[in-house]
């Protein structure tokens, strides 16, 4: 784990960037009290960690919960960084030839109502995430695929014993998604209860939810770690609207918005707000994609696809998008700068990534003719979201352009375009994303073979290679030939296959008021949400 | 020449006394009466001039985007009313954007005015029951504001160029229908009426001959006044992403993108907010001088 260690370091050092009076490294004494307000750009289906996907159920719900094992908080920048959360010490070595995991678990934590978590909780949490009964949602279970047999010997050990080693399960147990549920609560009230109902160990109790405006906390006062939290509490407001968002900030009604903002908000809140404002920076665990819809015949054919992405000029759209959109890196299918990730010698090697953007569209354009589809003409799906989608839809329609198609752009709210990605599937091409929590390449990257539930490029049972370079790539222990299989699967995904386009990985900007203390921007906007560790300098 | 009365005995005469004016003259005479109408005007033609001539009156093409040039101020360079944020010429987009605006105003005003022309004028001659129903049918479309079922209907169909019509020309027929009915009404009791049904004349024949050109009046005021109300609601639709979408230049589009970068570029709204304020005033000039100008009550005043 030796490059994970020098990657923890690089990006702790590199992305943790803060701009203004609240960057001091000198460490201060947390003060208590006061109450956090801070800012929602999206209202929850609902309150159930397993089932829902989004950050607008993380940020108002995380501090009520907490997980096995978590990112450590003064270190979210890490891929490899966790710690206990309900288990003593720290994360156990796996034995058994790293097929087994025993975790110790906390004495005396109590949930919000009273009762007392023993190892039987986590393991109806774990049962409800990875085995879940028939009808019962869970949008991680593909995450633990690994996962053998759970059992809980005793109220204070839990064992997860695995089908094969392999470096992906401690992350995914770090998933922020993991809340921890009480058994009794799971038994007496079944498994849709949590959708509308709060009982957690979290440092902050529940007070009250009022649909389309806020969600508000208070302390929990038996929170099983000394002297935490040291809020009084927290208010998440729910508002849609980014200049709302800005505003707010700007009036100190709220004192920051954890998902961040775009460029040109993060220059005008610095300008008028100087040195009450502190800006962290980081790269972010989400790519934006376009993904080709491989069931329509006209991007049946490779090389109408290769084409696509050889128009993309993604060293000048960095460049230019990120004053913009909320995008920057170029990058491959793993997180950029992992030591799983390619480097740039090595992308350019990927068509569409080389640096000779004039010879990349003329050979675009020569597959176009040789497919028979010079001056192509198909529809973009892209959701209604300004940030990053549409402004990156609307770029990457110029960047066909320069290769002589005709594309038009279909933008539909989030719900229905959903609906046509997953259900109908009702589009020639569509913008994508794959945004993860922790760093996790070799469960991240999954997405991009056919067979995946999150894969929405109808190519399911049509690229059995690509699928087997993932199998093997899950199975292999020795990370040197991770980061080969890891080159061969991206060749075969973005370039010889084409069968999805990276555009640009995403770039997270957090600018917020001064006085909030103890939150570190992590590269993913559902990391670190607990909110413990987090103060006010007022 | 002095003319009595008694000498004017045929329509050669006639116009014998009233020569016809020069065309200059005309309009000098409508700028004295219709000032605000003939300014109107000037604004529609200099819109529709824009449209018809606009790969010639554009500076740039109004798609090609200028990274090297991302949200300059007007004036700079050869970017007369500034840039967006992709570069693209904001006097250009404004230009091809008159295209999209007249577009929708002109195939709503004419399509939701002509269906309702026809639906009130068939209403009025028919009478009973057919004239309830429809009646009550027209009801229910008027209980909601314009823009609410506007934003319906695009929420049903979903969102592009073809459903915002849809969605604009449907409320504007009921409302048309509305009034030409109450016109026709009175004209359906107007003896040449009894006398072309006595003729035995086919009910196609008495609407369309000798009732619709009776209604004409009504039927253009409504006409104009939707061209302006059509331009504003493709606007506001396009400007809450239900309408026309990038990368087409569109007036609306343009303003809802404007909306993260306004604070530090406010030009990328002020022109297209300009454009929109300017054309529906201008429709909304020239209407009122229509309705004026055809509307017997209000002419002698």
């Amino acid at each position: 784990m030796s490059k994970y260690a020098g990657f923890a370091f690089a990006l702790a050092a590199g992305v943790g960037l803060a701009v203004g009076a609240g960057g001091s490294a000198k460490a201060e004494t947390p003060k208590k009290g006061g109450v956090l307000n801070f800012i929602v750009a999206a209202e929850s289906p609902s309150y159930d960690g397993h089932k829902e996907s989004t950050f607008a159920m993380v940020h108002p719900t995380r501090p009520f919960y907490s997980l096995l094992i978590r990112v450590n908080p003064e270190n979210p920048s890490s891929p490899t960084d966790f710690q206990c959360d309900l288990c003593v010490g720290g994360v156990p070595k796996p034995t058994d030839g790293g097929k087994t995991y025993t975790f110790k678990i906390k004495k005396g934590v109590k949930f919000h109502d009273g009762q007392t978590m023993t190892s039987q909780d986590l393991l109806a949490t774990y049962n409800k995430i990875i085995f879940p009964p028939a009808g019962v949602s869970s949008a991680r279970k593909a995450f633990f695929k690994m996962v053998d047999t759970i059992e809980a010997p005793d109220d204070e050990t839990l064992v997860f014993k695995l089908k094969f080693a392999t470096g992906a399960f401690i992350p995914a147990l770090a998933t922020p998604f993991n809340y921890t549920y009480s058994a009794k609560d799971l038994k007496e009230h079944g498994y849709d209860w949590h959708e509308k109902n709060v009982n957690g160990t979290g440092a902050f109790k529940f007070k009250e939810a009022v649909a389309g405006s806020h969600v508000e906390a208070v302390k929990f006062d038996g929170f099983h770690m000394d002297g935490k939290p040291y809020l009084d509490g927290y208010k998440a407001l729910i508002s849609r609207k980014m200049a709302i968002r800005v505003q707010a900030i700007r009036g100190d009604r709220a004192a920051i918005e954890f998902r961040g903002f775009p460029p040109k908000q993060r220059d005008d809140l610095v300008k008028s707000l100087g040195k009450d404002i502190t800006v962290q920076e980081s790269d972010w665990n989400c790519v934006l994609l376009f993904t080709p819809n491989h069931g329509r015949p006209i991007m049946q054919d490779p090389r109408v696809r290769q084409a696509l992405t050889l128009a993309v000029d993604r060293w000048g759209g960095s460049q230019h998008l990120s004053r913009i959109a909320i995008v920057k890196t170029v990058g491959g299918i793993a997180f950029p700068n992992h030591p799983l990730a390619a480097n740039k010698a090595e992308l350019v090697r990927l068509k569409g990534y080389g640096t000779d953007l004039k010879a990349s569209r003329e050979e675009a354009k020569k597959l176009l003719a040789e497919a028979g589809k010079a001056g192509i003409k198909f529809e973009l799906l892209n959701r209604g979201t300004d940030q990053p989608y549409k402004i990156v839809g609307t770029w990457l329609i110029g960047q066909w352009r320069q290769i002589g198609a005709e594309v038009t752009q279909r933008v539909e709210p989030s719900k229905s375009f959903y609906n046509s990605l997953r259900k109908t599937k009702d589009f020639d091409v569509s913008m994508d994303f794959n945004c993860q929590s922790v760093i996790n390449p070799i469960v991240d990257v999954s997405k991009y073979i056919g067979s995946a539930g999150n894969n929405y490029g109808n190519y399911a049972g049509q690229d059995q290679e690509l699928e087997d370079i993932y199998n093997q790539l899950v199975q292999e222990g020795d990370e040197a030939k991770q980061r080969e299989i890891m080159r061969v699967m991206e060749k075969r995904a973005l370039s010889d296959q084409a069968h999805e386009g990276i555009t640009l990985w995403w770039y997270k900007i957090t600018p917020h008021r001064s006085y909030v203390k103890g939150w570190k921007i992590a590269p993913s906007h559902y990391l670190n949400q607990s909110l413990d560790q987090v103060w006010l300098d007022k | 020449m002095m003319v009595t009365v008694s000498e004017v005995q045929t329509e050669a005469d006639f116009e014998e006394v009233a020569p016809k004016k020069p065309w200059t003259q005309v309009a000098m005479d409508l700028s004295r009466k219709q000032p605000l109408g003939v300014f109107g005007l000037a604004i529609v033609l200099a819109m529709v001039v824009a449209a018809a001539l606009a790969n010639v009156v554009s500076p740039f093409n109004p798609l090609q985007e200028h990274f090297d040039a991302m949200l300059v101020p007007p004036g700079t360079d050869s970017y007369l009313l500034g840039t967006d944020e992709f570069g693209r010429d904001i006097l250009s987009r404004l230009i091809y954007g008159s295209r999209t605006a007249l577009l929708v105003g002109f195939v709503c005003a004419i399509v939701g005015s002509t269906a309702g022309l026809v639906l009130g004028v068939a209403s009025a001659y028919f009478g009973g029951l057919f004239d309830l129903i429809l009646q009550r049918v027209l009801d229910v479309f008027m209980a909601f504001p314009l823009i609410i079922l506007a934003l319906a209907v695009v929420a049903t169909l979903g969102p592009g160029i073809e459903n915002v019509m849809i969605a604009i020309i449907l409320p504007f027929v009921p409302q048309c229908a509305r009034v030409v009915r109450s016109n026709a009404l009175a004209i359906r009791e107007i003896p040449y009426v009894d006398a072309a049904r006595a003729l035995g004349f086919s009910n196609a024949r008495i609407i369309l001959r000798h009732m619709v050109p009776n209604v004409m009046a009504p039927y253009l005021i409504m006409l104009t006044t939707f061209l302006g109300q059509a331009i504003l609601l493709e606007a506001s639709l396009s400007f809450l992403g239900l309408g026309v979408q990038d990368p087409i230049p569109a007036w609306g589009l343009m303003l809802t993108n404007a909306s993260e970068f306004f604070e530090g570029s406010p030009w990328v709204a002020i022109y297209p907010g300009v454009a929109i304020s300017l054309s529906v005033f201008g429709f909304n000039l020239f209407g009122d001088a229509v309705r004026d100008t055809l509307d017997p009550k209000l002419r002698s005043r």
